[in-house]
């Protein structure tokens, strides 16, 4: 077990460097430091020694990745990747372009990401669980149809149409909630309640979807023939045995995701303006502040790597069958 | 005219429309293939959801053919600076009319009082009448009247059109089974008719289907007197423009996965068949890939684009060519984001083929590595290829909408529906409230995502029959 | 078939007993939001209901401020907060126009001496080669209270020596218990321009400053080298002598400028002068508080009306009242509370509002107290009447909206890049090309389509309001348009046409080569929406001369590149007022400003002598009718030589809610909250009144969820009474 999280841990090293490189050289290819001095600097009187002096405070003025003026290894650490890419791996994400510390703000930022992201997921889980339980139970009736028909339809709308009309119908013409915001502790309820359904709804139809396929197949085996014949009514096999052995193909299709939960919602959180870490990374992007975008980055990458190690620990956990070696 | 213009979108299209073609002709001539497609146009929904998704791809097809204009035709106002398709010159001369601002759909005058000099010379505050809508008072009857008369009159036609082309396809259908009879010298008989609806449930698709010609034939004839969806911001028809964006649509989806093709068979067969030091190489990479938050990797890729763009103003010489080297930007990132999915797949299915009797038969009778992938493999995980392109297919039309919102999709000045809901955002926002734009960009999206999602679960089942048997 | 994860059916059970408590929870909680509906507050309030009644004014921001330091900040969305903590030794009188400047920290306006070569005093202010600022700053004025001014019994600085060890325990300023204050003394002004020159700070005004404040590039070289000997030691700007400001007793300081620039007046009023505590540097520049955002950027020190209590520039900055704040009155002519102590708001709280609906919906809904007004919601706010004039849609005006607008002074407009060999230099005929092209682009259509408006038609380069700039009917630019019947027209197609003609291009086409006339028009993106509908419309506009445009787009980073090499032909531009001089705009179109030479603010790189010693004459002339003189010939030589196509100068809609009193619009003083007050009973009573709760939604959902449970229901008891034998063995029925 320890070993096989050594290797998986080992192996994901590799690919954690892959993705920096990566990262490091779009960005820089993208944006060079002069545009990044004279996007912080402002419009007005910027002298060429004004953005030599920036880049001198950001640390920007550095060699790329050879410093043929520093001597022994400080060649190779006195660098700009060094100093901005490499100490990411150890998670010294440094100071913004804008002077605030990176990691500051995303210890502030990950409480409304959460919030909004924990109960959805919950949320979307169970709903979707339920909705597939009934499609299996009522089989070939007018209700499955029914429920497979509401099913496709909420998944051809684009979760961009649950966002914008929901948030015009509840908060703007109904009053329910307010319009955008957040509030730590316990106000946050009228905060999120609007986001979390809808992130739950917009999933709804696919993920019921997905769930209803592996009941099927569950439903058809041979312990649920004997369950029947021994009487059991259609709830008790569906809550019995149904659905706790279909639980495991959902479990580890969706223990891959919780990691990934701490980097917010994109969408939702710039529209609902919740100040999580989903509407830090698109205020980024829109700032072009790549010093954030590239520790999003790699965060991102990190956490979908644990996700996938953690499905693996998931699946030796519950099937005793399995085994990690 | 006569001046055509290819952007390098529309030639890439050309050739994926060539190599559909070019399967389906490889279906006819394999009988496997054919039967499973049978069984999967017995269904009406299949047959009605392909024949919605057809209609959008003729539309994207007819957007595809561009060409300028040097004098007036049908209404559209020459404009040297302006690309016309083949679609503008079938809904003209609406790409040639302004209005000023917003007007509701159908309307006869502006959505909101302006003021305005009338005959006395007075100001006035009052609507003012669009320069597009039918001239009610020289036909001397009402509006309603008026839309009735165009409604039926389009609704018909549509309807002659659709019975026409049916009528024709079963002629077809019966003189090609009449033939084959003769070649095998049996005596002619009558087949079922194959478009006649025989149980009740077929009743209602039929049903369903002649309303659907209807509604296309009555909007079509609509639109040539009114602004069937109103008109936007700065007074173009929503219609047109809610028309126009499935070119961009279809092209995002079907050229992503023009790209996604190549990159996971290169890299999944090999991977599977040999494993080892290849195997480990393309699943670093695309673990690497999957890895990296999609949306992230389009943002940077798209803006370095963008930075291309503008240090090369020579190689795109026009905005149309740089929303167009946006778009193909924007398919190739999706592309390298969205093949490890398909990869992953063909990897397990090529492992398991790996081992399989006819694989180990053709290994022993000294085929090459390459030609048994070819011969062997390939063919045997094209199903697979087949349901997962057909799957994704809808999620990318709607992440082209969530990426153009967060400013990292389509150029802006590009129709599309992401664009739309943009706007229509803002347009929410006004008091009183403009609804359409939203309205037509939804209604038009989600009737083709309704239709994909239908047809690709009818595909999955004919080509995966076993989870269905239950 | 092994039947795992029994333990799931385990929490499956326990989930019942849990989940029907939940639900008796759930419909309490129905129960709570129906009847808090009915009275006391709305529900869709963002803020916590015990702020309801107080008396806190809320704002919004879009893009977080970057720093709070004055030194640094140079951008208008920070100036809102930094004009707020930190005050200045002059500010701008809040009512008058044209602008005047008026003392605040000081005891009254600056002597300024004017020095000959010599170096002695002179009044030819033409003549003079240097002048020198006198200072004197009121007594009694004391900073908020701050942890870095926090002294213990012995006079000693408490946080001023922490060891890491110890700095670690700091994770926010609320942490330091202890805090202190002193009285402004003229130290925190020089202080303060030191900074300015300080390689650790980087002002964005360094470049400009050096070239007027005596030693102030000496003083920077002498810090860079000592920041060269030792990196890692912060600076202490004290042990530095500087000739350029220096302190002659606790409240008199001098500043020396090696020129006479009597604009140099309008500067202290901006927050690079404002006084700053030494102790501040040395507090901030202790071992790790820039890690925890303990910084100048982040936590201000000054002596205004408010200090902030609260910095998240993530979601909220929260401002209160400074306890020391010295006395000031609410100026005579105000509406309301003329004559007493301000600032009359306890509060302020700015929320980050990073979209325009949500802001604008919030300000409807009554919960932001004043809103600018977007292009988007400008049609659902305003309304243009039958005299043109902009007024208030009537649902705005019942609920007591008030509308303000201004001019602001700013100017946008499309430059000619003068060394550019077709549309640039003084040869006639280029100027008749940039004249034809000036009657030719219809600005005034620009207005209308991209502004809604809210823009006014510029004659030349200075906005009304700006001192010496001219208003009235006689005030048009006679290359453009004339007066027909007592009537300003622009002049006519034909005319344009015809300067074309005489400028070598008839009808577009150019007589040298035979081939059309192409021009470029570079524009600086910034991924507006309907970017595409003005480019069309820029082409348009050219197509009238029968020209061809051709439009380059770019990110701004790429279209300063441009400017700075000379590599455009047509740019489109604007300039946003220092301070309300006409030099302040003039200098745009002085030669030795030229960007590509001389990196100056040029961008046209517009060079005539007869201007440029014009301006040198205007710039420092005191105000009167000799400078009026030279301002007009300047503006006639330009508007004749047509460097820019003279675009407009923007107009601001400002909207404010009925309870908010003694707001003025004024775009030089971002400090207006201190002036302004608020009716939270009023407020509290108008929100009640916006936001009913509509209830119908919730009972057609109930009924919808009824509809499905008796269908649910329905069928369960289908399926019971249908025969078991149908159930299973084909595995075709249902399976209850």
């Amino acid at each position: 077990m320890l070993i096989y999280l050594l290797r998986k841990i080992l192996y994901a090293i590799p690919v954690i460097l892959a993705v920096n490189v990566l990262t490091f050289m779009l960005f820089f290819k993208l944006n060079s430091p002069d545009d990044m001095a004279r996007m912080q600097l402002g419009q007005k009187y910027i002298t060429t020694e004004a953005l030599m002096g920036w880049k001198k405070a950001h640390g920007y003025d550095k060699p790329v990745f050879y410093n043929t003026q520093a001597s022994s290894w400080h060649a190779f650490t006195d660098t700009l990747f060094f100093e901005k890419s490499v100490k990411l791996l150890i998670f010294d994400f440094g100071l913004s372009d804008s002077n605030r510390d990176i990691g500051q703000d995303l210890k502030t930022r990950m409480g409304p990401s959460l919030a909004v992201a924990i109960p959805s997921f919950i949320l979307s889980i169970v709903l979707s669980i339920v909705i597939a339980l009934f499609m299996v139970l009522y089989r070939n009736t007018g209700f499955e149809k029914f429920l497979i028909v509401s099913c496709i339809i909420l998944m051809s709308i684009s979760t961009l149409f649950y966002i914008i009309g929901g948030q015009f119908l509840v908060a703007k013409t109904w009053h329910w909630v307010p319009l955008s915001g957040y509030m730590p502790g316990w106000g946050q309820f009228k905060f999120i309640i609007l986001p979390v359904v809808i992130a739950a709804l917009s999933g709804l139809g696919a993920n019921a979807r997905w769930y209803r396929a592996i009941f099927l197949e569950e439903i058809n085996k041979e312990y649920v023939q004997l369950a029947k014949a021994k009487g059991l009514s259609g709830f008790q096999i569906a809550f019995y045995h149904v659905l706790p052995n279909g639980a495991l193909p959902i479990l580890t299709g969706v223990v891959v995701l919780i990691p990934s939960l701490f980097m917010g919602s994109l969408l939702l959180e710039s529209f609902f303006g919740i100040p999580g870490l989903g509407s830090y990374t698109i205020d980024a992007i829109l700032q072009q502040d790549f010093a954030i975008v590239r520790v999003m980055v790699y965060l991102g990458t990190v956490l979908y790597l644990l996700g996938l190690i953690l499905t693996d620990l998931t699946y030796s956990y519950v099937d005793p069958r399995v085994r990690l070696e | 005219m006569n001046h055509w213009v290819f952007l390098n979108t529309d030639l890439l299209f050309y050739l994926l429309l060539f190599l559909i073609g070019l399967y389906f002709s490889l279906v006819y001539r394999q009988e496997h293939l054919r039967r499973i497609w049978r069984t999967i146009f017995v269904k009406p929904i299949a047959w009605i959801s392909c024949g919605v998704i057809i209609l959008y791809l003729s539309i994207a097809i007819l957007d595809s053919m561009h060409f300028t204009l040097k004098e007036e035709v049908r209404g559209l106002k020459p404009d040297p600076y302006r690309v016309y398709s083949v679609l503008d010159l079938i809904l003209a001369p609406l790409p040639s009319v302004d209005e000023k601002t917003y007007a509701a759909p159908l309307a006869l005058h502006s959505y909101q009082k302006e003021w305005q000099l009338n005959e006395q010379g007075e100001m006035q505050f009052s609507y003012v009448p669009l320069s597009y809508a039918p001239d009610l008072i020289a036909e001397a009857r009402s509006e309603f009247s008026d839309l009735m008369h165009r409604l039926l009159w389009g609704g018909v036609c549509g309807l002659a059109f659709a019975l026409t082309l049916m009528f024709m396809l079963e002629t077809l259908l019966q003189i090609g089974h009449a033939i084959k009879r003769i070649f095998k010298k049996q005596p002619i008989l009558i087949r079922p008719l194959f478009f006649w609806p025989r149980s009740s449930s077929k009743i209602v698709w039929f049903v369903l289907s002649l309303m659907l010609c209807f509604a296309v034939g009555a909007v079509l004839v609509l639109s040539k007197a009114y602004h069937v969806m109103g008109t936007d911001k700065i007074g173009q028809d929503v219609f047109l423009i809610a028309v126009k964006s499935i070119r961009t649509a279809i092209l995002l989806g079907s050229l992503t996965s023009l790209m996604v093709l190549p990159l996971a068979i290169l890299a999944a067969i090999p991977a599977g068949y040999w494993g080892g030091f290849v195997d480990d190489i393309v699943q670093f990479i695309y673990v690497t890939l999957s890895s990296i938050p999609g949306v992230l990797l389009i943002a940077a890729s798209i803006l370095a684009m963008q930075v291309y763009i503008s240090v090369h103003p020579d190689l795109f010489p026009t905005s149309l060519a740089r929303a167009d080297a946006r778009l193909l930007t924007l398919c190739a990132i999706l592309g390298l984001t969205s093949w490890t999915n398909l990869c992953r797949i063909l990897r397990a299915e090529t492992l398991k083929l790996r081992e399989t009797d006819f694989v180990l038969a053709a290994k022993a009778m000294g085929h090459r590595s390459l030609h048994i992938m070819a011969r062997h493999i390939l063919p045997n995980v094209s199903h697979l290829i087949l349901i997962t392109v057909v799957l994704d297919f809808s999620s990318l039309v709607m992440a082209e909408a969530v990426l153009t919102y967060i400013g990292v999709g389509v150029d802006p000045n590009m129709n599309s529906w992401g664009n739309m809901i943009a706007a229509a955002r803002l347009e929410l926002a006004r008091e009183p409230v403009v609804w359409w734009p939203l309205m037509a960009s939804f209604t038009l999206m989600f009737i083709f995502i309704l239709s994909v999602n239908l047809f690709s679960d009818q595909v999955r089942k004919g080509f995966s029959p076993r989870e269905e048997k239950v | 078939m092994y039947c795992q994860g029994c333990w799931i059916a385990a929490c499956v059970d326990k989930g019942y007993a849990f989940l029907s408590k939940l639900r008796e929870q759930f419909i309490w909680l129905i129960l709570i939001f129906f009847l808090s509906a009915c009275h006391h507050q709305p529900h869709n309030n963002p803020y916590p209901s015990r702020d309801d009644k107080a008396n806190v004014y809320y704002g919004a921001f879009s893009t977080p401020p970057k720093t709070l330091d004055p030194a640094k900040s140079y951008t208008v969305n920070e100036a809102q907060f930094i004009s707020l903590i930190y005050e200045t030794p002059l500010e701008y009188h809040y009512l008058k126009r044209p602008w005047a400047l008026k003392p605040l920290l000081a005891e009254g306006l600056p002597q300024i001496r004017y020095l000959d070569a010599q170096g002695l005093p002179t009044l030819d202010r033409l003549k003079a080669k240097s002048s020198e600022y006198i200072i004197h700053i009121r007594p009694g004025i004391y900073y908020q209270p701050h942890p870095a001014l926090a002294r213990d019994t012995q006079g000693q600085l408490v946080y001023a020596h922490l060891s890491p060890a110890q700095a670690q325990h700091y994770h926010q300023i609320s942490d330091f218990t202890q805090t202190g204050t002193r009285e402004l003394t003229a130290d925190d002004f020089v202080y303060e321009i030191k900074r300015l020159a300080s390689p650790q700070v980087q002002s964005p005004i360094y470049g400009l400053m050096s070239g007027h404040i005596m030693d102030l590039a000496h003083l920077r070289a002498r810090l860079e080298m000592q920041m060269q000997k030792n990196p890692k030691t912060p600076l202490d700007l004290r042990d530095y002598s500087f000739s350029g400001a220096e302190v002659l007793d606790r409240y008199t300081y001098r500043i020396r400028l090696s020129d006479p620039y009597p604009q140099f007046m309008y500067w202290l009023a901006m927050s690079f002068f404002a006084p700053y505590p030494w102790e501040a540097d040395r507090f901030y520049s202790q071992p790790g508080f820039a890690h925890q955002n303990i910084s100048i950027d982040w936590v201000p020190i000054g002596t205004g009306p408010y200090q902030l209590s609260q910095n998240n520039p993530n979601a909220l900055l929260q401002l209160i009242k400074n306890p020391n704040f010295h006395r000031e009155k609410l100026p005579q002519g105000l509406a309301h509370y003329a004559g007493e102590e301000l600032p009359k708001i306890q509060g302020l709280e700015f929320y980050s509002e990073k979209e325009s609906i949500p802001r604008w919906n919030k300000f409807l809904q009554g919960y932001y107290d004043q809103s600018g007004i977007g292009s988007d919601s400008f049609d659902a706010a305003i309304a243009y009447n039958a005299q043109g004039l902009p007024e208030l849609k009537p649902k705005l005006r019942d609920q007591g909206i008030k509308l303000q607008i201004s001019t602001e002074p700013s100017i946008f407009y499309l430059g000619f890049n003068w060394q550019d060999p077709i549309v640039g230099g003084a040869d006639p005929k280029a100027q008749k090309l940039r004249q034809a092209l000036s009657i030719a682009i219809d600005m005034q259509e620009y207005i209308q389509i991209f502004l809604n408006g809210r823009g006014q038609l510029a004659q030349g380069p200075l906005p009304p309001g700006i001192w010496g700039a001219k208003t009235g009917s006689d005030a048009f630019n006679p290359f453009i348009f004339k007066k027909e019947q007592g009537q300003v027209k622009r002049r006519s197609l034909a005319e344009a046409q015809k300067l074309l003609t005489e400028a070598g291009y008839p009808n577009g086409i150019d007589v040298k080569t035979g081939k059309p006339l192409k021009l470029t028009l570079s524009i600086a993106s910034d991924s507006r929406i309907d970017e595409g509908t003005l480019y069309t419309w820029f082409i348009q506009q050219f197509a009238k001369l029968n020209i061809e445009l051709n439009i380059e787009s770019t990110t701004y980073n790429r279209f300063q590149d441009k400017l700075n090499s000379g590599a455009t032909q047509i740019f489109f531009s604007g300039w946003l007022a220092d301070y309300p001089d006409p030099e302040n705009f003039l200098f745009l179109l002085y030669g030795p400003n030229g960007k590509v030479k001389y990196g100056g603010e040029n961008i046209s790189n517009y060079q005539n002598a007869d201007f440029d010693r014009e301006y040198l004459a205007m710039s420092r002339l005191r105000k009167g009718p000799e400078r009026q003189a030279e301002i007009d010939r300047m503006v006639a030589e330009v508007q004749e030589d047509a460097p820019w196509i003279w675009g407009f100068y923007p107009v601001s809609f400002q909207l404010s809610q009925p309870w908010v009193f003694n707001n003025h619009a004024n775009p030089l003083v971002n400090n207006a909250l201190k002036y302004m007050a608020l009716d939270p009973e009023q407020r509290f009573k108008s929100r009640l009144a916006r936001n009913k709760l509509a209830v119908w939604p919730l009972w057609l959902m109930g009924l919808t969820l009824g509809l499905i449970m008796v269908c649910l229901w329905y069928l369960h008891r289908q399926q019971k009474n249908k025969k078991p034998a149908s159930i299973s063995i084909k595995g075709k029925g249902p399976l209850c």
